[in-house]
């Protein structure tokens, strides 16, 4: 009612503060900003309906609690991520190509070779991405590196080669957004430790909790945690065995190294067993011997992590600390295992190089014979026709872009598999067989050993940023590993919410995840920049491919974009050129230097005016309690003090509140003195005076 | 939705959106969910009828929280101070815990329902009762009495700056102001 009163008395009297030739002017502007207003709800009323999967998220955080709600809604930002990066790679890349670059078979790049081509649609063939795959949008040898394609002059290289580096631009910018923003939220400067206590008090319930089994496991968890926490306030450090203690914690970080370690070399062996294996005839090799690189790395993905987690038991640490130091090591492995993959890869791409120069030569001497043989036939020396051969017969490069390519996508789709496989069995078979096993089992299987599973929350998430780190990495060699990659995330949401809701359990330790949000973000930015150096390596030093991909013919790939800028109009070459001397570049990142320092003394300040306004609340608390319980006395010590009269001694000691904030305040008597209010200080120094 | 159901008018949806954070989606199930717990016969005149607080607490969002009662009697503002509430307090109730509310709002509501005594501020009696609410109604998992009193010496000590024996409102503030998981938990979506 109130409201509507309100209401219509703005109405009536909306444009009367403007006052004469401006007044229609001012009633316009009001009624623009209203229906702008209007605009913003109804666009922000649309934007929430078009989230997907809202409903499914919301059903498994009524279930699970926030945080494993939260790993999904990680997924989700994910498929956001990625959509835009594929909208990118497909409708600046693939699209182009397809719609107006050189069809399928016309020439040699996109055809199956003539003694390929009699088992490029075999399945085993296509299920390795060789055959047909391997000739198809799919992989970079196929993009033809005619400077324009297609009656509007699509520069496809320059778009390539900027598209590659633009999709490393937007997912940092994307990250580096989220950060902020919940850095911001998230109030993440706080110290862990400072209030402990009360947020456990305060903020441990879930709100969002509407199941009864759900929120006993929550109050048994709180209960558990009040507990510890109390438990840990009051032990100190024990001093028993430290000798023993910190030995097991050497012994148990050395056996971590060597494990990390032997699986590195372990992923080296593999590749470079394929390397060989890859030389032989492949209708000899038996599927294993083939995706032996593939299952080698998956199955260090499955085994190692329980493994660091058995061997930290000897470690004896907090658990919150404990499984810092698990999820660090997991990055170890993964880290590991993926550098030392590309470190063998790498070696292949340089053993191709080397090949690639020999089959340049052989293609060189082949076109001499044929214009000698010519000019022997025809007695022509000069404008020979190039010769007439069906591409599928042109002797081919061994295209290092398609192999690097190949294997990545490879890595990923046995990725999904074993992803799919673990989900499968690891989660939905065990409660299978718990459910029904239980009826005719000696012991209570749901309560004693396999029980059903929880839902292991940072594992997936350092599964999901790894994938894609790999995805980063790959999909300059292989623009089509992005779609696969939308299709995964999108069939990965699905499974993953039913297999949570069918076969999984609430966690009974209750696990702060939006803490972790930064921290996931931190890691997904270091594998960001850990994906982006070894492709912008290879697009410095190696010099690509002579006869595939958009780049060929070129002495390294970023001459296209040198190439584009000098057929620019020349100022605009001028400010290029100016732009990239190497004065102004240094003298910008010294800019840049100097102002994370200054902002990093302002936060630094800042914190320390909160402490001081903080220390001034209490005293000024102090005051008013002192003054309210005795006031006579104060006066008489300030006073006394000030005339320094040795009857100090004979004024009676203070009432029992007085000492009780010196105890707990621990400050020096140098802070007291820099704080404002000499009365303070003149009062606390003689009541140490006095108790003393 | 049968042929009792009463829509809401459309001024009346735009003034509701105005007034809260909620979406109109959410304003409309908001409409759809009390309507069911109103009796057949207040159906018609949504505006006015009260829920007593015995039928909200069947919602499932509610059913599980320990603070159902104290969401009940903060948010109605009925003169028998019974805890029902009409659409309109449970348009505010939902508005609070939505995703768009603020901070500053979110803690304040906190602060009331945390507030058992009514009194303004967080005192040991108000403390020990949420620790009670919070380790369940059983016995064997509520604490003993020297761990309640570690426990509550312990939160003073963080959080109350003034040093006067209770947590009042801007104490409260602070310190939730500083948590990453306050806002992101205080949360009940339809």
């Amino acid at each position: 009612m109130i409201v509507r009163e309100a209401q219509g008395f703005v109405e009536k009297f909306e444009g009367a503060l403007g006052k004469g030739k401006g007044r229609k002017l001012y009633a316009f502007k009001v009624m623009m900003a209203k229906k702008l207003i209007k605009f913003n709800r109804d666009f922000e009323n649309f934007k929430t309906a078009c989230i997907p999967w809202e409903r499914k998220i919301k059903e498994v955080e009524s279930h699970f609690g926030s945080s494993v709600a939260s790993y999904f809604i990680f997924l989700r930002w994910m498929y956001g991520l990625n959509l835009v990066l594929f909208g990118f790679m497909f409708g600046l890349v693939i699209i182009p190509e397809v719609l107006m670059g050189l069809p399928q078979g016309s020439i040699p790049r996109k055809t199956v070779p003539r003694d390929e081509q009699d088992t490029a649609m075999d399945f085993s063939v296509l299920s390795e991405f060789g055959g047909y795959f391997r000739y198809s949008v799919i992989f970079y040898g196929y993009y033809n590196n005619q400077n324009t394609i297609g009656f509007l002059k699509f520069r496809l290289p320059l778009s390539y080669f900027l598209v590659g580096i633009g999709i490393f631009g937007y997912s940092l910018m994307v990250v580096i957004r989220t950060m902020a923003r919940n850095a911001n939220e998230g109030g993440d400067g706080a110290d862990e430790s400072e209030f402990t206590f009360c947020w456990k008090l305060f903020t441990s319930w879930d709100y969002l909790i509407g199941n009864p089994e759900t929120a006993d496991n929550k109050y048994a968890s709180i209960t558990t945690s009040f507990k510890e926490s109390i438990v840990d306030e009051q032990e100190n450090q024990k001093d028993e065995n430290i000798h023993l203690r910190r030995f097991l914690r050497v012994l148990a970080n050395v056996l971590i190294t060597c494990s990390l370690g032997g699986s590195g070399y372990l992923i080296y062996f593999v590749v470079k067993r394929s390397q060989d294996y890859a030389k032989m005839d492949s209708s000899q090799l038996s599927w294993y011997q083939k995706n032996e690189v593939e299952f080698v790395m998956s199955l260090l993905g499955l085994v190692c992590p329980p493994l660091f987690e058995t061997i930290a038991e000897l470690e004896d640490y907090h658990p919150r600390i404990a499984l810092k130091w698990q999820l660090a090591r997991i990055f170890a492995l993964f880290l590991g295992n993926l550098y030392t993959f590309l470190f063998a890869l790498i070696d292949d791409v340089n053993e191709k190089l080397e090949k690639e120069k020999v089959i340049k030569n052989e293609t060189i001497w082949a076109l001499n014979q044929y214009y000698a043989n010519y000019t022997l036939y025809h007695n022509v020396t000069q404008n020979i026709p190039l010769p007439e051969i069906a591409p599928a017969d042109v002797i081919r490069g061994p295209c290092w872009e398609t192999e690097v390519g190949i294997e990545f996508v490879k890595l990923t789709v046995s990725d999904i598999e074993v992803t799919y496989l673990t989900i499968l069995i690891g989660d939905f078979m065990r409660a299978l067989i718990v459910r029904f096993l239980n009826y005719c089992w000696c012991w209570d299987l749901e309560a004693g050993f396999p029980s059903y599973g929880e839902f292991d929350i940072s594992g997936n998430v350092l599964g999901l940023i790894f994938n894609q780190g790999m995805i980063w990495m790959g999909t300059f060699y292989a623009p089509g590993l992005m779609g696969i990659n939308i299709l995964r995330l999108v069939s990965s949401m699905y499974l993953q919410c039913w297999a949570v809701m069918s076969s999984n359990v609430p966690h009974e330790r209750v696990f702060k995840a939006s803490r972790s949000n930064n921290f996931y973000m931190g890691i997904l930015l270091l594998v960001l920049f850990l994906s982006l150096m070894p492709v912008v390596y290879t697009m410095m030093t190696m010099s690509p491919s002579f006869d595939c991909g958009p780049f060929s013919g070129r002495e390294k790939m970023y001459d296209v974009v040198i190439e584009t800028i000098q057929n620019l109009p020349p100022f605009m070459a001028n400010i290029f050129t100016y732009a990239s001397n190497p004065g102004l570049i240094i003298s910008i990142v010294l800019l840049m230097v100097l102002a994370i320092y200054y902002l990093n003394t302002v936060s630094k300040a800042y914190q320390k005016a909160n402490m001081d306004l903080k220390r001034k609340i209490q005293m000024q608390r102090d005051e008013e309690k002192n003054r309210r319980n005795n006031k006579d006395s104060t006066n008489q010590v300030m006073k006394d003090l000030e005339d320094l009269m040795p009857n100090k001694s004979l004024i009676p000691p203070p009432a029992a509140e007085e000492p009780e904030p010196l105890t707990q305040n621990p400050l020096t008597i140098e802070e007291w003195t820099d704080a404002p209010g000499r009365e303070q200080v003149q009062k606390c120094s003689n009541t140490l005076v006095i108790e003393t | 939705m049968g042929a009792t159901a009463s829509k809401l008018p459309k001024d009346q949806l735009s003034e509701y959106q105005e007034l809260t954070f909620l979406t109109k989606q959410e304003i409309l199930l908001a409409h759809k969910r009390f309507n069911e717990l109103l009796e057949r016969e207040d159906r018609q005149q949504i505006g006015g009828s009260r829920v007593p607080m015995n039928k909200i607490l069947t919602l499932p969002e509610l059913k599980s929280n320990p603070f159902r009662r104290r969401i009940c009697q903060v948010f109605s503002t009925s003169d028998l101070r019974d805890g029902s509430l009409s659409f309109e307090d449970f348009l505010d109730l939902l508005s609070a815990f939505s995703d768009s509310a603020t901070l500053e709002i979110k803690s304040h509501y906190a602060f009331r329902i945390f507030d058992f005594d009514d009194d303004g501020t967080l005192d040991t009696g108000d403390l020990e009762k949420l620790v009670n609410c919070l380790t369940g109604e059983m016995d064997n998992t509520r604490l003993t009495s020297e761990e309640m009193k570690q426990l509550i010496n312990n939160i003073l000590e963080e959080s109350d700056i003034d040093k006067d024996g209770t947590v009042n409102l801007s104490e409260f503030q602070h310190v939730i102001s500083r948590s990453p998981d306050f806002v992101s938990s205080f949360k009940i979506v339809l």
